[in-house]
């Protein structure tokens, strides 16, 4: 727990002298012995949640633990930060004049260095407080339940953004470089910021709900990444299947159980971008509207997962 | 080998939550292979599609990570492997021993189901099906041999096992054609589409690499991982949990 120093908290008030038995015997202290009591303001339980916080974000990219934790972490950053920055040197020397993968189309493209992202950050956030059995620990400070599984949700999906917006910002310096037209490539930049956010509280709050069932760190990774790959495979296998059979509107809703799919469709729809599977493109509203449903419907049931998970973990 | 030590990797792979995600990732192959058989009508190139690229190269490397990784790799993470190192058991015979349950496991749950789902799909006189069986069989046991090793090697080992199986066979190998000579895939496609002769550029059988070169480095990376894995258990220092 390596929280910024919090700021002073001014004098601490006269404790009653030591030894002496104290004026007023205070009722949450089983057995006086005599030892000076903290008497200095406390910063109760937003300021733990916002600690808690603040090390899941740094957790995850090894801030704070050895360094070989670090490792992976940052190779995989590096793995989603060349591809941006050849791209961006490349229209810059040749003088293109568009990118030659859009902001959205990047989520799609590198979603195997994402999902290996997700799969070793979800169990570090949650596996070891399970393992080593430290939920009541936690439990017995002024935060309740829901803010633990917050804290950590929040740090996984703010570390997660940050990986995903991070390579398309460099796309967008590059690009403003090369003197592209800045009005079209802002617009498409945040358009990939809002897609990255959608994804990442989609990928945090069921790589979070995956991790949890288990306190083993690596079969949480194995968990993690078997069921994000599987379900993109099953959901191509689903489309060419649909497709096969001429159903074209049908096709498109295969993609409605893979995440990366998913947040592809929403961006489609919302945003008006081009598709990264063009042939499975949202072209109808009412495909994006199932989309929408589908991406809430998925928040909620892996968030009530996560929940139900932990009203039971302070007994594992 | 060891009996005991068999049976405790047995029950500690098959006991666990672990073993939910062997039972249902096969299942779920069975079920897309009846599914395109009722689309395709029992095409032979569909099936070869589904087999070839979900079964081949998704399913068999995650199946196969998922059974290495598991066999030693829970016992080093939370310290419990030092009981067994302890004991007056040849290292070399505790990861024979745990390979081979490994490798029994690898056959039941991951080359099996891609056999009766190929035959499932659609096949003619079982010809894809005994093919990609062998394809399997070959792969899954390199897979797994190499996944053993990593999980011997680093605390990673599930994250460096996907990076190979998955960046590099799949996505490298997609853009740099050099790529696919050192992929295990490939070199496990090269007897099946020798056994598929004339059929197989029709059906989508295809190797980047020939049939004894495939197989002798398929050896070669059985062998050195197998050798590697237990020259690492001997000289195992335990790190801290993080």
């Amino acid at each position: 727990m390596s929280a910024p120093t919090p700021p002073p908290a001014g004098p601490p008030a006269v404790p009653p002298a030591p030894g002496t038995g104290s004026p007023e015997r205070r009722a949450d202290v089983i057995h006086d012995i005599g030892f000076r009591h903290y008497a200095g303001e406390r910063f109760g339980r937003g300021w733990i949640v916002r600690s808690l916080l603040v090390d899941t974000v740094r957790g995850v990219f090894g801030i704070g633990r050895p360094a070989r934790t670090k490792v992976m972490p940052w190779v995989l950053v590096g793995i989603l930060l060349l591809p941006p920055a050849i791209i961006a040197l490349s229209v810059l020397l040749t003088g293109g004049n568009e990118l030659p993968m859009s902001y959205t189309e990047f989520l799609g493209q590198f979603q195997l260095p994402l999902t290996l992202f997700v799969a070793g950050a979800a169990p570090y956030a949650v596996s070891r407080d399970l393992r080593h059995g430290v939920m009541p620990l936690y439990l017995s400070r002024p935060m309740v339940r829901t803010d633990y599984v917050l804290a950590r949700l929040g740090g996984l999906v703010i570390a997660l953004f940050a990986v995903m917006a991070l390579p398309q910002t460099l796309l967008m310096v590059g690009a403003l470089l090369a003197e592209l037209p800045v009005g079209d490539q802002l617009v498409g930049w945040a358009g990939g910021l809002l897609a990255s956010a959608l994804l990442a509280l989609l990928l945090g709050v069921v790589g979070l709900a995956i991790a949890a069932f288990t306190p083993r760190r690596g079969l949480g990774v194995a968990a993690i990444v078997t069921i994000l790959l599987v379900v993109t495979g099953v959901s191509f296998a689903l489309s060419g299947i649909a497709l096969d059979q001429g159903a074209d509107e049908l096709a498109v809703l295969g993609g409605a159980i893979d995440p990366y799919r998913l947040v592809d469709g929403l961006a489609v729809w919302i945003l008006g971008v081009d598709s990264t599977i063009p042939e499975f493109a949202v072209t109808q509203a009412w495909q994006g509207g199932l989309f929408a449903l589908t991406y809430i419907a998925a928040i909620a049931a892996f968030g009530g997962l996560l929940m139900l998970r932990y009203r039971k973990a302070a007994r594992l | 080998m060891n009996p005991v030590v068999m049976e405790l990797t047995v029950r500690g792979l098959l006991g666990r939550r672990r073993s939910l995600l062997l039972v249902v990732l096969p299942l779920l192959l069975l079920g897309l292979a009846a599914l395109t058989r009722w689309a395709s009508e029992g095409s032979i190139n569909a099936s070869s599609g589904l087999i070839g690229n979900f079964g081949m190269g998704t399913l068999l490397p995650l199946m196969c990570l998922l059974i290495g990784t598991g066999v030693i790799g829970p016992e080093i993470d939370d310290g419990s492997i030092v009981y067994l190192l302890a004991k007056p058991v040849p290292r070399r015979s505790i990861l024979l021993a745990k390979l081979a349950v490994a490798l029994a496991t690898t056959v039941i749950f991951a080359v099996l189901p891609i056999v009766a789902s190929t035959a499932i799909a659609g096949d003619e006189d079982l010809r894809l099906s005994s093919a990609y069986g062998l394809a399997a069989l070959l792969a899954g046991f390199a897979y797994t041999t190499i996944f053993v090793a990593l999980s011997v090697l680093t605390r990673n080992a599930v994250i460096v096992g996907l990076l190979y199986a998955l960046l590099w066979e799949s996505v490298l190998g997609g853009y740099v054609p050099g790529v696919r000579n050192v992929s295990v895939r490939q070199w496990a496609l090269a007897p099946a589409e020798e056994m598929l002769g004339f059929r197989a550029s029709g059906w989508g059988v295809s190797s980047a690499v020939t049939m004894p070169v495939g197989l002798s480095l398929l050896a070669v990376v059985v062998i050195g991982a197998t050798w590697w894995g237990i020259a690492k258990l001997k000289t195992l220092r335990l790190a801290a949990a993080d």
